[in-house]
């Protein structure tokens, strides 16, 4: 090979081509190389110091949810076809990727009930900054006004990026568990240039969207975004139906495994309008020279690669595979598996809000009605961590301190509960039994702490 | 040369054969086509029926199991106010149904695989299924992204030390390791700069890209509400020395830069750059996408650079999955540090890992968040097997073999026959990747790179990217990548100098193809001016 290249070293080609005050002159510092089965045993000796949802039984949510991955997934997303390629900048030989964007992006637009969707974005929040910059693209406005509802960690990314795109950040506090409708409306003017909300908040409490959205309009002209999970709507109103102009959120929830937070994929939909300021790839139907049917990706001129510093999103590699996992799972789940399942999960929440509320020392956060998720507040003199401590040395992750995440004073005792389909009534059973016990240990721990300062 | 091998696409075994082209000269390869039965097509060409047409009312995969809790009265649990009228018209298929929809449409996939794709600036190389195992497993992929940090500390210790791998790689000791892929890692870049200049009390806007950058780097620079300035290109491929000088002022927060670039060139002009850019206070950014080019061998850190932002999905083997997942980690030096993304992932004095929100409590300097929870940590995790397996030693092996492979493929495609319709427009010799210009070919044989691309894939091969670098006329850029063997290398550049020797007698062969795919030229513009981008369901 080298005398086709014509040169005398592989040490030429470098010589000649990097100078030698940048070259390395040096190996690198890091451990040899090992041969396969010792790279597995590493990284399962790693694995084992991680308490994963099968090794507890975890209420962990808030934002990412413990659901069933059902078995045909691994297997698709697994086949060499589906996880090998890159983006199909070649149609011809990328039908079968293709397709499953145009499928993706139809199940997305009939649960969200909105008219376009893109192929995927990173993941949620991110999506929230994304849906912000189409508003500033849209309206060319210079305020967000976003409820105190969204995510933690979407209120810190929208803010990273809006400092990016030059847009001024307005929260609007919850009343009662959602949004202060009043305050929501004061909020919006002629300035806002969009609207957030969440929908299941982040307390996991319903919020009448369609109230915040027709509130949202008769305020200003805003761009109306929900944040959503997909996985609520076969009971939950639909955004479209809802005044929302722009559905985002993250895909997690189906099908996609939890992985410590990603990969997994961010959903974006919206009405016909903002369909050319849309980030991210759309496939779209087209025929062949032969009148087949195909697809392509379309609607390019709003691309990075084409449109350069006037494009509509820098994004370029996004969540394919997960998003193939996501369409694969609402397949599985069916038309009618998503309403039955939404049913379910209703049922099952309600239940745990009910037992664990009836424990001495819990109460309800607030009595909005809740679907998959559920806020509690502990007493004032019971210390949170102290009591998932105590829970997790029985082997149960009762669920996230809510004033580790947010920092906020009003979530000072918080817990924040998740149910999945795979938190049978026996687990929440089992859960507000260790929590009872928990709490009792604490409480006698804190009055033995009175004594002893007595 | 056989332009059908075992690389092409499967066709269904059942139903053999391969569509004659247009002009009644179907490829003959050595062994078929076997001529189809008249009226029969391949599964492959089925008309497409996207899984929305399939199944019946009432079919169903998924089992629901029963609430187990007392009932309660619909209203309490959802008011109807806030419920959904008509349920989604979801797909109604059984598993199997799904199944052989699924794995049907994956046929109608090239991927890597089946074949050599050597698609420029991507890095196609081999995904090894290790990775896939270790990633798998359930200590890390059903770990809670929020379960507690001294309950996680596999994960945690994974990071730090994938962290720690990066860093060196890099030169630049500083990694966050959030980014979602290379282009949001860019925007990190960007925004780190321009929080440096801020805190310095200064309001630069200008960044400067040259010409050949990827189109990531300018729609970032905008999204991160700062300015593009162009850079122009000198003869040799480098960055315009006297452009720069010129531009590079006090306005200036930043230059991007991808080293080597899209030419496939490292810039020897380097340190005079980084000399210049740091003169008038800016900051030096590098884009990774290239870096499978130099690993071990030169590092940004010590080119000059400030930041840098790694695609796993490049250089460390997360596979592309048909477009993502990515990811796209950043290290930076010394004086960018204070501003990097929240959490920072940092060790305790008992050597317990932890996740920092407030690097400095209320003075803290961070950009802030830019995604949720920690970044893409199942690509983390396939990143560090690979880094594991290879080595500090590997990792410059990869890079060595990277730059071999492609000057051999370089060397191939200057042959005769070649090189007079495909010159090399900059450079004698390459890094990972380099740059052929259709140009001649377009003027002499009539047929433009896109037609070469597509008859490409009669083949059995992925093309190179085309049509980019931008300056270079119809552009040809090709990266081999290290796992690709001599006899295929040798095998792509027989198959060039077929189609250029196909082209120079009947240029239509090239013009019409493909003619094995599942499907031929598409009408892009059609799909664009009036986008069909859901299928239309019928009934409520």
């Amino acid at each position: 090979m080298l005398e086709a290249i014509g040169v005398g070293s592989l040490q030429e080609i470098f010589d000649r081509q990097i100078p030698a005050g940048v070259r390395l002159g040096r190996a690198l510092d890091l451990p040899d190389g090992l041969p396969e089965q010792d790279v597995y045993e590493h990284l399962r000796a790693l694995a084992a110091r991680n308490t994963s949802t099968e090794d507890e039984l975890s209420f962990l949510g808030a934002g990412m949810y413990d659901h069933y991955v059902p078995a045909l997934i691994d297997m698709l997303m697994e086949r060499s076809e589906f996880l090998t390629p890159y983006t199909p900048y070649q149609p011809e030989i990328s039908q079968g990727g293709l397709q499953v964007m145009f499928e993706y992006q139809t199940a997305i637009s009939e649960l969200t009930a909105l008219p376009v969707s893109n192929a995927s974005v990173y993941e949620g929040p991110s999506a929230v900054a994304a849906a912000g910059y189409l508003a500033k693209l849209h309206n060319g406005a210079s305020r967000i006004v976003v409820s105190a509802g969204l995510h933690p960690h979407s209120i810190e990314t929208l803010r990273t990026n809006a400092h990016g795109y030059g847009m001024e950040l307005v929260e609007v506090g919850l009343r009662d568990g959602v949004t202060d409708a009043e305050a929501w409306a004061q909020a919006i003017d002629a300035d806002t240039s969009a609207a957030i909300f969440a929908q299941p908040n982040f307390y996991g409490a319903v919020e009448d969207a369609a109230a915040l959205g027709a509130a949202a309009k008769a305020a200003g002209t805003p761009v109306v975004v929900a944040q959503i999970d997909p996985i609520t709507l076969g009971v939950l109103k639909a955004p479209g139906e809802c005044g929302v102009d722009v559905a985002v959120g993250e895909g997690q929830s189906l099908g996609n495994r939890l992985d410590f937070g990603g990969p997994s994929f961010g959903l974006f939909a919206a009405r016909e309008e903002y369909l050319r300021r849309m980030p991210g790839r759309i496939a779209g139907e087209t025929t062949d020279v032969d009148g087949r049917r195909g697809f392509v990706l379309t609607l390019q001129t709003r691309e990075q690669h084409i449109r350069r510093e006037k494009a509509t999103s820098n994004i370029c590699t996004a969540q394919a595979l997960n998003a193939l996992a996501g369409v694969v799972y609402l397949s599985w789940l069916g038309r009618r598996g998503i309403v039955e399942l939404g049913e379910l999960l209703l049922a099952r929440t309600h239940y745990a809000r009910e037992t664990l509320a009836a424990i001495d020392g819990v109460e309800k956060l607030h009595a909005q009605p809740v679907i998959r998720e559920f806020a509690l507040r502990l007493d004032a003199d019971l210390d949170v961590e102290a009591i998932r401590r105590h829970c997790a040395s029985e082997g149960v992750n009762p669920g996230v301190d809510l004033y580790a995440l947010t920092g906020r004073e009003a979530d000072r005792g918080g817990l924040l509960v998740a149910i999945t389909e795979r938190r049978t009534r026996a687990d929440i059973d089992r859960l507000a039994a260790t929590l009872g016990r928990a709490i009792d240990l604490a409480a006698q721990g804190s009055s033995a702490q009175a004594t002893v300062a007595a | 040369m056989s332009p059908i091998d075992e690389n092409r696409l499967h066709s269904d075994p059942g139903i053999d054969g391969h569509a004659q082209s247009r002009n009644g000269r179907a490829p003959e390869p050595e062994r078929g086509p076997r001529a189809p039965a008249p009226g029969a097509t391949p599964q492959q060409r089925d008309r497409a029926r996207t899984i929305f047409q399939k199944g019946a009312p009432g079919r169903r995969a998924f089992q629901c199991a029963g609430s187990e809790v007392p009932d309660v009265d619909a209203d309490t649990l959802l008011p109807a106010a806030l419920r959904r009228g008509e349920p989604p018209r979801l797909p109604e298929l059984s598993e199997p149904e799904i199944v052989r929809h699924y794995v049907g449409l994956s046929k109608r996939n090239f991927d890597l695989d089946s074949g050599f794709y050597p698609l420029g600036s991507c890095t196609m190389k081999h995904n090894p299924r290790l990775h896939e195992r270790t990633a798998a497993l359930p200590g890390h992929a059903r770990l809670h992204p929020l379960q507690d940090p001294e309950r996680a500390q596999g994960a945690l210790e994974l990071m730090w030390r994938l962290q720690g791998a990066l860093g060196e790689v890099a030169g630049l000791p500083h990694v966050s390791l959030q980014p979602s892929a290379g282009s949001h890692g860019e925007l990190a870049g960007v925004l780190l700069s321009r929080a440096y200049h801020e805190d310095r009390g200064e309001s630069r806007r200008k960044v400067l890209t040259p010409d050949t950058a990827h189109g990531t780097n300018p729609a970032t620079v905008t999204m991160a509400g700062m300015e593009v300035v162009k850079l122009a290109t000198n003869a040799d491929g480098g960055v315009d020395i006297e452009d720069l000088r010129a531009k590079a002022d006090e306005d200036v927060a930043c230059l991007m830069l991808t080293n080597p670039n899209t030419l496939g060139l490292f810039d020897p002009n380097i340190a005079e750059i980084a000399e210049i850019v740091h003169g008038v206070g800016a900051t030096l950014y590098y884009d990774g996408a290239n870096l499978n080019a130099v690993m071990g061998l030169s590092r940004p850190g010590d080119m000059g650079f400030d930041i840098v932002h790694f695609n796993l999905h490049k250089s460390f083997t997360q596979p592309h999955g048909g477009g993502g997942p990515g990811s796209g980690p950043i290290a930076v030096s010394e004086r960018i540090a204070p501003y990097l993304p929240v959490p920072v992932l940092v060790r305790g004095q008992d050597g317990a890992f932890d996740l920092d929100h407030e690097p400095d409590g209320a003075g803290s300097r961070s950009i802030g968040r830019l995604r949720g929870f920690q970044g893409n940590y199942g690509c983390f995790v396939r990143a560090y097997s690979y880094i594991c397996s290879l080595g500090g030693d590997g990792l410059k092996d990869a890079s060595e073999i990277a730059v071999l492979n492609a000057n051999y493929l370089l060397a191939r495609l200057r042959e005769p026959g070649i090189a007079e319709h495909l010159p090399l427009p900059y450079g004698e010799l390459c890094m990972h990747e380099f740059v052929l210009s259709g140009g001649p070919m377009k003027r002499a044989l009539e047929i433009k790179t896109l037609d070469l691309a597509k008859r490409l894939l009669d083949f059995g091969f992925h093309p190179p990217t085309v049509y980019f670098p931008l300056l270079v006329e119809e552009a040809l850029m090709v990266e081999p990548t290290e796992t690709e063997t001599k006899e295929t290398l040798d095998s792509f550049a027989e198959a060039i100098a077929a189609i250029l020797a196909e082209a120079a007698e009947d240029p239509e062969i090239a013009r019409a193809a493909p003619y094995t795919t599942p499907v031929r030229r598409l009408d892009e513009v059609a799909a664009a001016k009036r986008p069909v981008i859901r299928e239309t369901l019928v009934g409520a």
